[in-house]
């Protein structure tokens, strides 16, 4: 394989990894957010587990500003056509993620109990809705999704906005929500004590029993769903458009990768392993090592999703042969490999200073504290 | 076929998004240094009321910080949603800086902010001081890679179109970074964000002074604001000359706009102070000139002199005609890359491929492009001159206001009289939105200044927008602006409750959140 595409194929394993990172910590910040009416019963334990999260919302959701960015700049045949694509849906995700930054910081300035609900309902939908849209846009991704394209790459979405609404797609995003709420809830063991983690470990119990269901269902579904084939075109690393190429829809393709390696079944086993794992963990009170198992459940289905659909990222349904593949979607060499050298220097960064991070905001929550009028608390 | 008013709305949402979101970055990119001079006050001297200063300004910092971050996940967005030919056709290039804008700034000054607000009692005094410092640094970075893709727009160096996938690819990364447009406007941008937190600071201590609340804390505040002000005023002049002067070499239409240059002028050309352009007669009215200056100005010399409309016009036309055969080329390439012709012609044509496509607004087809519609398109070269001019002067006038504000203050305020000028400190509360004004100014002057393209020379707007319907675009439109306002009407209601709260009283209960009795008698929130 040449460098470009070495190239190619390290950006695809790495904004998988990106979008695992976005999945787990923002996920996890939805989740409390998606959860917080249910597991805080007062104000103060409200607080308590927004305080939980609180130091590091701001720095998780910067992991969804970097998987846009790498789109963006390794894939932008992606970043244009899907975030186009799916515009209404692309807003419902903006509008209701623009209301947590909000929620988080205004949330407390003000005790009148009529602002602080509402807050709460905010915070409810900025968490749930993000997530049902993120775990959707994976269902979309495997069913396909209507577009084309013009001589010059104009790009045009024939479908509607309740198209990408379908059964298996919502599938996906109650998958997504689950497995984000279940993490939120770890995350509120870790740092609470009494009720609100006594209601926390609830919640995982039942996050964790429903994701495992709804990936269950969802990967017989796919054993039955038309996949895709790429049957001809330039091949990986060479440049290209996307009218240059034959694909065809086969019923099970999306198993082809399965079959040709093995291995990877490794993935799906990790996403069972880890949503089981987090489960008995939360019953044993380990939400630490729960929390731990949580993220690598959310690796092994995000993981069995991009191996079923390699190399495509954005199949066409309504004409196969304009579908997006990881060889005709991505940047030239020379911004890919300058992306890779600035990747490989500021990620293991970025994760050096977000765990001291973690590691200095250690420990329980005090509600105490925060009662008493802690000035910096949310 | 792109429709036009899809166009239009899309621009009209980029503009009011953008805008919007440039209301609150400024004052973070400047409040965030402020902060982190206070504090370092504080670790170096241990005088608790500079921990008092670095707390009460950071808690309005935070107000504000929340409402940028909120807007600037749309905006990064937004050119996939609503601009997707231009994404596809520059993301090579411009996407790069927006993902190290992530890797590099973002996630610095977003993961160290929560330890800023968070981390008083868990960090040492300095581990917190390199905190604060660390999110200036972020923020400010932030901007700097924000300005590179930005400057992309304005100057497109470092990349060449590739026929063979249809779009821009990066040629040279260093061009790209290092541009003149990016250096110049990068640190008159950042400083300018200096001058705004430095009014904004100026303003509130100022009302503090007023009404004889907080008194020590609103002397020392005023007093480093001010100096800080004086400093960045200076230098968010010199930098927007040196803007200017890279804008006379690389878009002589940006700045025959910005002056209202109609027609070539004798050197030493004269500056229009005050004028009224009329784009449709090409001409102004109420002219007032100052002799000599435009020459200065924009060429730093007596005997240079720039292009007017007319000669650019003229110089668009035959640009246009050489770019019909890069566009016709590029179609065959399209159908066949293996064409050998195809691709000798439009190589010989390339550097007008933008012009051609200028064109196809008026000539779909463009075999059959009249010269009436070459003229139409070359008159399309032209930004809106009005508009342009005027919030250029708008701007340059405000920033010579600001300076003589920041003299003033730093005078008094050396002095130990401001504190007895109650002219001087009302004036002060109502600059507060002089700043704000003037960057919005230079946002309108850089970007309308850029038209008719979205990469200059290269891609005009009408072909960069995705191609929705005109319910789509009025549905997020109206989305955008409901939630925007009611989130500005938020903000400020949070902002002016904080600032009437005050910092919080060393010994006061509840340290930070107590209400003075005579506010609203009781205790705030915790």
């Amino acid at each position: 394989m040449g460098l470009y595409a070495t190239l190619q194929v390290i950006w695809w394993l790495l904004l998988g990894v990106l979008l695992m990172a976005l999945a787990v910590m923002v996920g996890m910040d939805m989740g409390v957010g998606a959860i917080l009416r249910y597991v805080g019963r007062t104000d103060l334990e409200r607080r308590v587990a927004l305080n939980i999260i609180g130091p590091h919302w701001d720095g998780n959701q910067v992991w969804f500003v970097l998987g846009g960015g790498a789109i963006f700049a390794a894939f932008p045949l992606l970043y244009a056509t899907a975030f186009s694509g799916f515009y209404v849906v692309m807003l419902l995700l903006l509008w209701t993620m623009i209301l947590r930054p909000l929620g988080f910081e205004y949330r407390s300035q003000i005790e009148r109990p009529a602002w602080r609900n509402t807050w709460d309902w905010v915070l409810f939908v900025s968490g749930a809705v993000p997530m049902i849209v993120f775990g959707a846009a994976f269902g979309n991704l495997l069913r396909g999704v209507p577009f084309h394209f013009e001589w010059d790459m104009t790009s045009f979405y024939t479908g509607s906005f309740l198209g990408l609404l379908n059964p298996f797609a919502l599938l996906t995003g109650v998958l997504a929500l689950s497995l984000a709420a279940m993490m939120g809830a770890l995350m509120v063991m870790n740092g609470a004590e009494g009720a609100l983690f006594q209601r926390a470990r609830g919640v995982v119990q039942v996050t964790a029993g429903v994701a495992i269901a709804l990936f269950a269902v969802g990967g017989l579904w796919v054993h039955a769903m038309p996949g895709y084939r790429l049957i001809g075109g330039p091949g990986p690393g060479v440049p290209q458009t996307p009218l240059q190429q034959s694909v065809v829809t086969v019923p099970g393709a999306w198993l082809t990768n399965f079959g040709a390696y093995p291995l990877l079944w490794l993935a799906p086993l990790v996403g069972f392993g880890g949503m089981i794992g987090a489960w008995l963990a939360a019953r044993a009170d380990r939400s630490h090592l729960g929390w731990w198992l949580g993220a690598l459940a959310w690796s092994g289905v995000i993981a069995t999703a991009g191996a079923a659909l390699f190399p495509f990222m954005l199949p066409s349904s309504t004409d196969p042969s304009m579908s997006l593949t990881v060889w005709n979607a991505s940047s030239s060499k020379d911004t890919l490999l300058w992306m890779a050298g600035f990747a490989a220097v500021f990620v293991p960064l970025i994760l050096w200073y977000t765990s001291w991070a973690f590691w200095v905001m250690r420990g329980k929550v005090s509600a105490e504290k925060i009662a008493r009028g802690d000035e910096h608390a949310y | 076929m792109i429709n036009g008013t899809v166009v239009d709305l899309s621009r009209v949402q980029f503009a009011a998004t953008a805008l919007y979101h440039f209301l609150f970055v400024p004052l973070t990119l400047g409040l965030s240094f402020l902060l982190a001079a206070m504090e370092t006050v504080y670790v170096t001297t241990g005088k608790p009321i500079y921990k008092q200063m670095a707390q009460f300004w950071g808690k309005l910092f935070m107000i504000n910080f929340a409402l940028g971050v909120a807007t600037g996940l749309t905006m990064e967005f937004q050119f996939g949603t609503n601009w997707s030919f231009y994404s596809s056709f520059v993301g090579d290039i411009f996407g790069a800086p927006l993902a190290i804008e992530g890797l590099m700034a973002f996630f610095m000054e977003s993961t160290f902010v929560g330890l800023m607000v968070f981390g008083w009692e868990r960090l040492s005094k300095g581990q917190h001081l390199a905190a604060t410092w660390l999110v200036a640094f972020g923020s400010n970075l932030s901007a700097l890679w924000i300005l590179v893709a930005n400057g992309f727009m304005q100057d497109p160096v470092g990349a060449t179109f590739d026929p063979f996938t249809m779009r821009m690819q990066l040629t040279s990364f260093q061009k790209l970074i290092f541009s003149p447009d990016v250096q110049s406007k990068f640190v008159h941008t950042s400083i300018a964000g200096y001058v705004t937190a430095a009014v904004f600071v100026t303003g509130v201590s100022a009302f503090y002074l007023l009404r004889k609340r907080h008194v020590p804390l609103a002397k020392r505040s005023l007093r480093m604001a001010a100096l800080f002000g004086v400093l960045a005023t200076i230098g968010v002049i010199t930098l927007g000359d040196a803007l200017g002067f890279v804008a006379a070499r690389v878009q002589p239409t940006k700045l025959a706009a910005m002056e209202g240059l109609w027609k070539a002028q004798a050197a030493p050309m004269p500056f229009n102070l005050i004028a009224f352009p009329s784009q449709t007669e090409q001409k102004n009215d109420g002219v007032v000139q100052v002799p000599d200056l435009l020459s200065l100005l924009v060429t730093h010399s007596l005997d240079r002199t720039v292009l007017g409309v007319d000669a650019l016009e003229r110089q668009a036309r035959r640009r246009i005609e050489q770019g019909i055969p890069a566009v016709q080329a590029l179609r065959v390439l399209a159908r066949d890359p293996t064409n050998a012709a195809a691709l000798a012609k439009f190589t010989a044509h390339r550097r007008d491929l933008g012009y051609g496509f200028l064109l196809q607004r008026y000539a779909p087809d463009l075999s059959q492009a009249t010269p009436a519609q070459v003229r139409a398109a070359a008159r399309d070269t032209i930004p809106p001159v009005a508009a342009v001019f005027w919030s250029f002067r708008v701007m340059v006038g405000l920033g010579l206001l600001m300076l003589a504000f920041f003299v003033l203050a730093a005078l008094y305020s050396l002095h130990n009289t401001v504190q007895n000028k109650r002219w001087f400190l009302k004036v002060a509360v109502w600059m507060i939105p002089v700043p704000f004004l003037a960057n919005e100014c230079g946002w309108l002057v850089a970007e309308l200044g850029r038209q008719p393209w979205t990469v200059f020379d290269v891609l005009p707007t009408w072909m960069s927008a995705s191609t929705h319907s005109v319910a789509y675009m009025v549905f997020s439109l109206i989305g955008f602006l409901g939630l925007y306002s009611i989130f500005i009407v938020i903000e400020l209601y949070l902002l002016v409750r904080a600032i009437r709260l005050g910092p919080a009283e060393p010994g006061g209960a509840g340290e930070g959140r107590t209400v003075p009795a005579a506010a609203h008698g009781g205790k705030a929130e915790g």
